[in-house]
């Protein structure tokens, strides 16, 4: 963190959902090609734009397609070509975009999605959860939770940034949670159209890559097979799209605090230790629960329970030395997840905590939360309910069990 | 947006990790990687153009008194000795 700037400049307020959030940081950034398919609770992000193009707002080409699978396509062919691209999707709706999104990020396009996160079917919802971008967290794009509509709009701005960055060259997703940042509607502050103009730059996103009749060639040719040198090209790619990701570390921080400084707002790049300071236990959020969290942690602070929250924004690629340093003081930590891990019978985030645990000696009790899926609320009382049992947890109660918290609602 | 044709794209100034392109055409033809190849019987042969039609490649060529397959572009596939109606044509092993 840095110091808060001493003046900054006037700025118009106005109350807008996190979808208005998204497309008017859409606007702001003057993507030159749109491609979207509505689907809930991502539609109204999508009327926005429409509007917002309609109205001359924002100078860009929308393109209506059959499905998301075409809507991902054109974006590739346009970003090929040279465009500044944006789409936003969720839910059965990313899943019939898969096979163009598994292709996005080794094409090192670096386009902007925002998922509105859905629960994924089945059971049939259309409800809030982070399914649906957990299920996609192996793929390769960049993936920051928000927490607030004012960071939605923040992050789509600064997500222009660190996807275009020469040492990125990645694809990123900035995930706001279906419902809860969608729909609630919250004051926000709008930067200038100069200030971000000069914060984004003009789009050079086909440096390495591009579709152009002046100097021909085959994007994406055939790469690898049994013999040749083609496994060794195919592990360079590879290689490359893993230093891109481990960059992307780097350049969130650096891209997050450039933005502070000229809006002073200062969002946690990575990871947010909130009240962390001699903490004992550790809850750990990702996304709009975690306002719940930190009131419950305030609340058992004023009893003098020594409890601290660590907030994930930045889940791909994860941040393993920041969420092991966060933690590495505390004697036990409650992780919650509003998803699940098919494979773990726990929390997506509880599992990569446990990864970066392996980093911190002597080993911390650990153990996994799942609430919030389909929309379900996680209230006051269910946080009170995570940290009473991480408690239990310091106190020696067995660790690496799953609780359901909504279970019982 | 920039135009990316000016100035002119240029693959040695980019890093050789970033996205497969290639700029070369390749030489190798289907000729290359073929494992069975074609042999007509010029005896048996009477002009009646069905390999011509059916070759998806378009590898079949007329002489004066038979229909000949060029090998350079030829996969192989044998679709040309399933259909010709005369038995013309049969599907031997490359050598090596």
């Amino acid at each position: 963190m840095s110091a808060v700037p001493q003046a900054l400049p006037a700025r118009k307020h106005l109350a807008c959902d996190g979808n208005e959030a998204a497309a008017l940081a859409v606007a702001l950034a003057r993507v030159d090609m749109v491609a979207v398919y509505p689907i809930t609770p991502q539609s109204s992000l999508v009327e926005y734009l429409a509007k917002f193009i309609a109205d001359g707002r924002l100078q860009a080409e929308l393109v209506d397609v059959e499905g998301e699978h075409s809507v991902l396509s054109v974006l590739h062919g346009a970003a090929l070509a040279g465009a500044r691209t944006y789409t936003a999707s969720c839910g059965p709706g990313l899943a019939f975009m898969f096979e163009p999104y598994l292709r996005t990020p080794g094409l090192r396009l670096p386009m902007v999605m925002s998922i509105v996160t859905r629960d994924t079917l089945t059971p049939q919802s259309v409800w809030g959860g982070h399914q649906d971008a957990m299920s996609v967290r192996e793929v390769g794009w960049v993936q920051m939770y928000c927490e607030t509509v004012q960071e939605v709009l923040d992050t789509v701005i600064m997500a222009y940034r660190i996807a275009e960055d020469r040492r990125v060259m990645l694809p990123v997703n900035v995930c706001h949670d279906g419902n809860y940042l969608s729909y609630g509607t919250a004051r926000i502050e709008l930067p200038e159209q100069s200030e971000v103009d000069a914060f984004v730059g003009t789009p050079n996103v086909n440096w390495h890559v591009a579709l152009d009749p002046d100097r021909p060639m085959a994007v994406d040719p055939l790469t690898g097979g049994a013999g040749g040198p083609g496994p060794a090209m195919f592990v360079r790619y590879r290689k490359g799209q893993c230093a891109g990701m481990q960059h992307a570390l780097q350049v969130i921080g650096e891209v997050h605090e450039e933005w502070g400084r000229l809006t002073g707002r200062y969002h946690a790049p990575l990871v947010e230790a909130y009240r962390m300071d001699g903490a004992e236990l550790a809850i750990m959020t990702l996304g709009s629960m975690t306002g719940a969290g930190k009131d419950a942690v305030d609340e058992a602070r004023d009893r003098g329970l020594r409890v601290g929250l660590v907030k994930v924004k930045t889940f791909r690629p994860f941040p393993v030395a920041a969420v092991s340093a966060a933690l590495g003081e505390v004697k036990a930590v409650g992780v919650v997840d509003r998803s699940v891990d098919f494979g773990w019978n726990c929390g997506p985030l509880y599992r990569e905590t446990l990864g970066a645990l392996y980093h911190v000696q002597p080993q911390v009790p650990s153990m996994s939360f799942i609430g919030g899926l389909a929309g379900a609320d996680i209230t006051l009382q269910h946080f009170a309910r995570v940290i009473g049992e991480t408690d239990e947890l310091r106190r020696g109660a067995p660790a690496g069990r799953t609780v359901w918290l909504n279970e019982n609602d | 947006m920039r135009r990316q044709s000016r100035p002119f794209f240029d693959a040695t100034q980019i890093p050789d990790d970033l996205c497969p392109i290639a700029t070369r055409m390749s030489p190798m033809r289907p000729g290359d990687w073929r494992s069975l190849r074609p042999v007509v019987n010029r005896a048996k042969c009477v002009k009646c153009s069905v390999c011509w039609l059916y070759c998806p490649v378009q590898c079949i060529v007329e002489k004066t008194a038979w229909f000949d397959v060029k090998l350079d572009t030829c996969k192989g596939c044998g679709i040309c000795a399933e259909e010709c109606p005369h038995g013309a044509i049969t599907m031997i092993e490359e050598a090596s």
